[in-house]
């Protein structure tokens, strides 16, 4: 097969140390911008200058602010993102615990976000000015300005409180249960995804079906249907799938709020916790895993585009 | 790794309008124009003030006295959505400001003078863009503790790399153009030239982004103020509002039901301007 | 000749401008006898790309409609076949290729699986089937070893494989006619020659019927059996290669032939036509070629010549004929 064009999966991670290099530093810099003597906000009530003498040389913290980078680096190559100080555990550990929920939610609202983004954009490609194609640019045009916390709680006025057929908040146990708390989360997130993909979609459509290929493909005698399921639909993903890995940033922001309001207990819920009980070690871990996420996920949208596009070639 | 902050930006602008153009502009500024001028007229259009409790009126239900209903306080919601406009309004234009100018002034000067300058700006762009927006935004707050003021240094501090990248791929462009040559030949000052004659050419598609920029940055201020640390109680401010009507959604809907369409007409006001905005000059660009 | 296979009759092609109908094509008749070639010549915008367009029924623009007596291809008059009828009839009775095969071959999708498509559409072929089969036109159309080019993507194939591959796609339908839309105009002139070698050889071996459009009279001339020449949406002479190539009689197929280099080979400039063919909403009541021909006379600025058979299979619409077939 052809894996040279595979190549860029060594290489890229050499070109993206940069990147991750800065996340650090920038993380580091924010955790050290927090007022107060990082030794006292540690030993909170309990600090004595003789306590605090000897956790400054334990954290290293009277070493000029550089080695005291190197050491947080270190560190971070040990897997050590600090103690979180109100759970009195390994922040990473803290995180791992806490990142089932959030990796369901992002890919079950990215799924539910397709089912519902292909067909509409389907439908109002293929019924281009027509009611039906304005009904769905309302939709899409109201749903960019839909702010996530408050469709999710007319979501759960609707769903939950009026039919009761979703639980307000929670995760529960079990897959079942899980699955079942995720409903509502998961299309809260995917309803304002669609807004985004369905315009997109919609617009590489109606680009696609004028193209010359879909003329060919009609000129062997397709149906309009074939044509659009085995030539338009394929070729109008590629950049789809361009666009959700460039809003990856947008979808983590939308699950940290969404944690928030049906109480999952996801690193986005966590995050917010650790910055009202000022968890520092906390908010910090969750800021570079999230950051380190969204790298990665970049990384695999394009090795999913070479894939699925055997034209890509990356340099 | 490519485009601002949130989802769509440079799609924004998809011909994808009622038609013409004109029609989505009015649309969309008569929205933007009626808030503004609730907002303005708050003291004297809400029927009521915004912070007085009232016990005897907890959780009203809507009704010809108060159209909207009233929250536990026995504040009048339609008293307090109005003047929550002033708040949100602010938030979206002066949020929008403060990234805007920080990230021209980047984007201009990084791209004018290029070389190793350039080079570690777009390494700091790319860095800022690989955390989620509202993460980074968290992150900063957490640091300098709730508020608006907060919000907008943390605003700045993330939404400045959109525009810094706008800025600096026009005026990359621009720097070559013969115009720009014929400044240099004369003589003129590098300051004279960025600023005078490549500046204005450059600001256009900006300017346009502002718009678009507007309904993220609402969008972002009412959630951060719906997670309590944007905007504090008992202050008026939508997000803020639906926040607190989260616990009595199960007996009063219409505390958090009316603020948030309020956050959705304005959005939607931004949005539809933006677009026009986009449709009536983007061919000029 | 008995019955032609493919006979068409006033086919018009109108395209709907300001509350005006405007001919893109205005009624173009000829007929195409089994395996025989004809060359649609003009400039480009003469129409022939529309005309062909509108066989296929398969317009660029919901504002263009087909108008037209009749197009008959073996019995059948497309013109009364509703949208499902005439799909039917696309790849199966009339096929198409195109000037450009990079873009008109689905990147996506490898060759093998782009050229049974049709196969199993109009063959009701198997998958398995329809591979072995799509590895046999491969083969026909002279791709080097087919059985690993099959699984290939056109982006892996060269611009002249391309073309190949998209002959093979439309042969893999098996149609009766092949319509070639400047089957070799993006190519080098060397793989030029090779594509026109193939498609006589197809028309020898399998009795295809072809329209080929282009612009250069030497493909045409090296090809066809006979010539239409269009201007301005009309046909302005029609019959046999050797009636047009060495008696052209419009003037405009003479000027064509003209600005042909191998011509008049010793000469350093070319011919050229001068002036610009007529905008589409701006006609000459006459001749369209009127204000460009050198022999135009009042009569031709008035009354649009019509289409009338000079001697057997020559065809001509022309008030001032030339008599010796010499470039004026």
């Amino acid at each position: 097969m052809n894996l040279a064009r595979y190549r860029f999966v060594l290489t890229r991670p050499l070109q993206l140390l940069p990147v991750l290099l800065g996340i650090s530093l920038i993380t580091f810099v924010l955790v050290r911008s927090i007022p107060g003597d990082p030794a006292r906000v540690l030993l909170g009530a309990r600090s004595t200058p003789d306590a605090i003498q000897k956790i400054r040389a334990q954290f290293g913290l009277d070493e000029p602010i550089w080695v005291q980078y190197l050491y947080f680096l270190k560190n971070l190559l040990n897997g050590d993102l600090g103690q979180s100080l109100l759970y009195r555990v390994d922040a990473l550990k803290l995180i791992a615990t806490r990142i089932e929920p959030t990796l369901m939610l992002v890919f079950g609202s990215v799924l539910l976000a397709l089912l519902i983004a292909v067909p509409l954009a389907t439908l109002a490609a293929r019924n281009k000015g027509g009611w039906i194609d304005n009904l769905i640019r309302v939709f899409t045009t109201a749903g960019l300005g839909l702010p996530a916390f408050w469709l999710g709680l007319m979501l759960i006025l609707l769903f939950s409180v009026h039919w009761g057929l979703f639980p307000v908040s929670g995760y529960g146990r079990g897959w079942p249960e899980k699955l079942h708390h995720l409903v509502l989360p998961c299309l809260t997130i995917a309803l304002a995804l669609s807004a985004v993909l369905v315009r997109n979609l919609r617009a590489s459509m109606l680009v696609e079906m004028q193209s010359d290929q879909v003329t060919a493909a009609r000129a062997r005698g397709l149906s309009e249907n074939a044509v659009f399921r085995r030539h338009v639909l394929p070729n109008s993903m590629v950049p789809t799938v361009n666009l959700l890995a460039v809003n990856i940033g947008w979808l983590i922001s939308g699950t940290v709020v969404i944690e928030s309001l049906f109480s999952l207990p996801g690193i986005g819920q966590l995050l917010v916790r650790g910055i009202f009980t000022r968890d520092y070690m906390v908010v910090q871990g969750v800021a570079m895993v999230l950051a380190c996420a969204t790298v990665a996920v970049n990384f695999i949208a394009d090795i999913v585009t070479t894939a699925i596009d055997p034209r890509v070639k990356i340099q | 790794m490519s485009s601002p902050s949130i989802a769509i930006p440079s799609r924004w602008r998809l011909r994808w309008n009622l038609g013409d153009g004109r029609l989505t502009l009015y649309f969309g500024l008569a929205i933007v124009l009626g808030w503004g001028l609730l907002a303005l007229l708050a003291p004297w259009v809400a029927p009521y003030d915004p912070l007085l409790q009232n016990g005897d009126l907890r959780l009203m239900a809507p009704s010809l006295a108060h159209p909207f209903g009233t929250d536990n306080f026995g504040r009048d919601i339609l008293s307090r959505v109005i003047w929550g406009a002033r708040i949100d309004l602010q938030m979206a234009l002066v949020g929008v400001i403060f990234p805007f100018l920080l990230g021209t002034c980047i984007g201009a000067i990084s791209g004018y003078i290029g070389g190793r300058l350039d080079a570690v700006c777009m390494r700091l762009i790319d860095i800022v863009l690989a955390f989620p927006f509202l993460v980074l935004m968290l992150a900063i707050m957490a640091i300098l503790g709730p508020g608006l003021g907060s919000f907008y240094i943390a605003m700045a501090l993330v939404g400045w790399v959109s525009y810094a990248r706008l800025i600096r791929s026009q005026i990359l462009i621009l720097k070559e153009s013969d115009f720009a040559l014929a400044a240099r030949s004369l003589g003129f000052s590098h300051r004279r030239i960025l600023f005078g004659h490549l500046m204005p050419n450059a600001l256009f598609s900006s300017v346009v982004f502002c718009m678009s920029d507007a309904v993220l940055v609402l969008l972002n201020g009412a959630a951060v103020s719906y997670l309590g640390l944007g905007v504090q109680p008992p202050t008026a401010e939508w997000g803020t509002m639906v926040a607190e009507g989260q616990s009595f959604i199960t007996s009063a809907w219409w505390i958090c039901t009316f603020p948030g369409l309020a956050v959705v007409t304005l959005a939607m006001g931004f949005s539809l301007l933006a677009d026009g905005v986009a449709e009536r000059l983007g061919d000029r660009s | 000749m008995s019955t032609p296979l493919l006979q068409v009759e006033d086919l018009s092609v109108i395209v709907r401008n300001d509350q005006r109908d405007v001919a893109v094509v205005d009624r173009l008749s000829f007929s195409l006898g089994e395996g025989e070639i004809l060359g649609l010549v003009g400039e480009s915008g003469s129409g022939k790309t529309m005309a062909c367009r509108a066989l296929m029924r398969l317009l660029p623009s919901p504002k263009l409609r087909v108008e037209g007596t009749a197009v008959r291809l073996d019995g059948t008059d497309l013109l009364q076949l509703d949208d499902a009828g005439m799909r039917r009839m696309r790849g199966r009775e009339l096929g198409m290729i195109f000037q450009n095969p990079s873009s008109h071959l689905d990147p996506l999708m490898r060759i093998g699986e782009q050229i049974a498509e049709g196969i199993r559409l109009h063959q009701g072929a198997s998958r398995r089937e329809a591979r072995t089969e799509a590895i046999e036109v491969l083969r026909q159309v002279g791709i080097p070893d087919p059985q690993s080019r099959v699984d290939n993507y056109p982006h892996e194939f060269s611009g002249g494989m391309r073309q190949r591959a998209m002959i093979a796609v439309a042969l893999g339908c098996n149609p009766k006619v092949l319509i070639a839309d400047e089957p070799t105009t993006a190519l080098d002139v060397t793989v030029q020659a090779q594509i026109l070698r193939l498609l006589l050889d197809l028309r020898d071996r399998r009795g295809l019927s072809m329209i080929l459009i282009s612009h250069d009279l030497g493909v045409v001339a090296q090809t066809c059996d006979s010539i239409a020449v269009m201007y301005a949406g009309r046909l302005c002479e029609h019959g046999s290669k050797m009636q047009i190539l060495k008696r052209p009689q419009h003037p405009y197929s003479a000027g064509l032939l003209a600005c042909h280099p191998a011509a008049d080979s010793g000469q350093r400039l070319m011919n050229t036509i001068g002036g610009q063919p007529p905008l589409l909403g701006d006609m000459p009541a006459g001749c369209r070629f009127g204000t460009r021909c050198g022999l135009a006379s009042p009569m031709c600025r008035e009354h649009l010549p019509q289409l009338r058979e000079i001697s057997p299979g020559h065809r001509l619409a022309c008030h001032t004929p030339l008599l010796h077939g010499v470039a004026s």
